[in-house]
């Protein structure tokens, strides 16, 4: 059953500049999808389109039967709060604040911050003894375990990860791709960016885009 | 750092402006009292054709005006004696209370004492008494009369007084002694009257007086209450400009303060938008940190203005002020407005950070 569907999506910059043409994609739930390519693809146009930040300029994008092209953008703010989880390449913690405060941020602007159910998730990533550090206090591999809790704190239906192991060393890499698979295990939809071919081999499916076309998808 | 800049930007701003209007609003009664010290700000003069009232009625102005601070109250009474074979306009009066409402009366000698048959000369009469040596007059006895036929009484010459004005003509003694020269008791041709008061109180004073003792016609000394009125309009007119300046400059202080905030926090709100913050969630972020600004700053610079106040008041005036509440809460007030429209344009640029900016990383 289909999560996410893209059907003939284009994204034109200023009526010229075509960053993704005609880009038909389907994610299944439960599955997990790498998006590879080399910089200046359209990686992350695509991302921001599937993410529910930016409108594409024409086709069809259903994300867990919502039309993304029928809602204005306070309903794709909405969308994107509800639906999906994101982790960044550059983590993106709040330096102010400690690791459950950074956690319960996405809960603040979702629902309720739960202080329990926030150090919940960070359990789930093996972080609970780290909830009062700031992350100036936190390795990178932690930041991105952090960054991980945050995006699962509201059951989303899609994660969204951008090179989550871009600014990590290998063994924080390993660490972060076992928590992908558990998480995958568990039945989560996955979709991570990337150039890597190591993290890209990792996912069940695997695209490459080039000049803003799906040059091939093949399963791993 | 930059959130207290901002703050001691509102807190300065609103520290003067809490200053200006507690100075602006005590100044007309410090400066009221100051006037006083020119004279008399209302004339009670008699309503009908007669010349002269009956004192009595002058004993029931200070219970009608119990409102206000009343300086002084002194009558006068005009007639002309001879003295040393001329006739001289004389004014009897009280010189207690003459003191109180004629500060700037100057003179060379004394006060007479009540009972004593004693007599101030203007200087100009003073001249005329004894010509060469003008002071020597100072203790002399000069014979008065109410004219041909009647008693002549000896009086000492007390002191010269010295106006300015066409008192320096007269000759001054005590009202009792005038009433019984010329025979006319309990009668007052006019009374100078000087009560701390605006140009509103002084007209309900007037209007207070005129209604309830229908004797008696007042009439306001228009030099001084123009001169007060003139100061007071142009002091309006300063601390307006003042607070308007003032005001301005906290806005241009706060509101460039606030967009360095927010191109600093640049990467955190497109974060906070990329976790789900709504374009309202943000506008709700940045005004209440900026209405949280203004209350906080408001409240320090209304304690500081009345410091401020305080100290002009005791420098200028030498005279305490009460602290006002209703002039704190317009401080904090207007501390609340001026960051709210200061937060404006920071929060326009906030709402339209891109939330992707988190996934390009910049």
């Amino acid at each position: 059953m289909a999560l996410l569907e893209l059907k003939d999506v284009s994204m034109i910059y200023n009526g010229k500049v075509k960053a993704l043409e005609n880009i038909n994609l389907t994610v299944s739930k439960g599955e997990w999808l790498a998006i590879m390519g080399p910089s200046g693809s359209g990686k992350t146009t695509l991302m921001n389109i599937i993410g529910c930040m930016d409108h594409a300029t024409s086709g069809e994008i259903n994300l867990d039967g919502i039309s993304l092209m029928d809602v204005n953008n306070e309903e794709l703010t909405s969308v994107r709060r509800d639906k999906i989880g994101m982790v960044f390449q550059q983590f993106h913690l709040v330096p102010y604040l400690t690791a459950l405060e950074n956690v319960m941020v996405a809960q603040y602007y979702h629902s309720i911050p739960d202080a329990d159910e926030a150090l919940a998730a960070l359990k789930r990533v093996g972080l609970e003894d780290r909830a009062s550090h700031l992350p100036s206090q936190l390795s990178g591999g932690e930041q991105q375990r952090v960054c991980i809790a945050r995006a699962l704190i509201n059951y989303p239906v899609l994660i969204l990860a951008d090179e989550p192991t871009g600014n990590l060393d290998e063994a924080n890499q390993n660490l972060v791709m076992k928590i992908f698979h558990q998480l995958h295990d568990e039945g989560h939809t996955i979709i991570t960016v990337t150039h890597s071919p190591d993290v890209g081999k990792e996912a069940e499916h695997c695209v490459v885009i080039e000049h803003g076309h799906i040059k091939n998808a093949e399963v791993s | 750092m930059r959130m207290l800049t901002a703050l001691l930007a509102v807190a300065v701003g609103a520290t003067i402006i809490s200053g200006m209007v507690t100075v602006y609003r005590d100044v007309p009664e410090q400066l009221g009292r100051e006037f006083r010290a020119y004279g008399a700000n209302l004339l009670l003069l008699p309503s009908n054709d007669s010349s002269t009232f009956n004192a009595e009625n002058l004993d029931k102005v200070p219970e009608l005006i119990k409102n206000y601070e009343l300086v002084g109250i002194a009558p006068f009474l005009y007639e002309r004696l001879e003295i040393n074979k001329q006739y001289i306009l004389t004014g009897g009066t009280d010189f207690e209370q003459l003191q109180k409402v004629s500060p700037y009366w100057q003179i060379k000698g004394n006060y007479p004492k009540k009972g004593e048959r004693e007599i101030l000369v203007g200087s100009n009469l003073a001249q005329i008494l004894s010509p060469y040596e003008t002071e020597e007059i100072i203790g002399k006895k000069i014979g008065i009369s109410a004219g041909e036929g009647t008693a002549i009484r000896q009086y000492t010459v007390t002191g010269i007084i010295s106006t300015g004005g066409k008192e320096e003509d007269f000759a001054f003694m005590y009202l009792d002694d005038l009433q019984q020269i010329a025979n006319k008791p309990n009668a007052v041709s006019l009374a100078r009257l000087s009560v701390v008061a605006d140009a509103v109180a002084l007209k309900a004073v007037e209007d207070s007086i005129k209604d309830n003792i229908p004797e008696i016609m007042p009439q306001p000394v228009q030099q001084i209450a123009i001169s007060e009125f003139n100061v007071l309009g142009k002091l309006q007119v300063l601390v307006l400009l003042v607070t308007i300046i003032v005001m301005a400059l906290t806005l241009i202080c706060v509101s460039t303060t606030m967009m360095a905030v927010v191109t600093e926090r640049r990467k955190e709100i497109g974060l906070h938008k990329a976790l789900g913050a709504s374009n309202k969630n943000i506008v709700y972020e940045f005004l209440g940190e900026g209405c949280l600004l203004g209350a906080v700053g408001g409240l320090i610079g209304s304690g500081l203005g009345y410091l401020f106040a305080e100290f002009v008041s005791v420098q200028v005036f030498g005279r305490s002020i009460t602290f006002s509440v209703s002039v704190a809460i317009l401080s904090i007030l207007l501390s609340l407005v001026i960051t709210g429209i200061a937060s404006l344009i920071p929060v326009k640029i906030a709402i339209n950070v891109d939330p992707a900016i988190v996934l390009r990383g910049e």
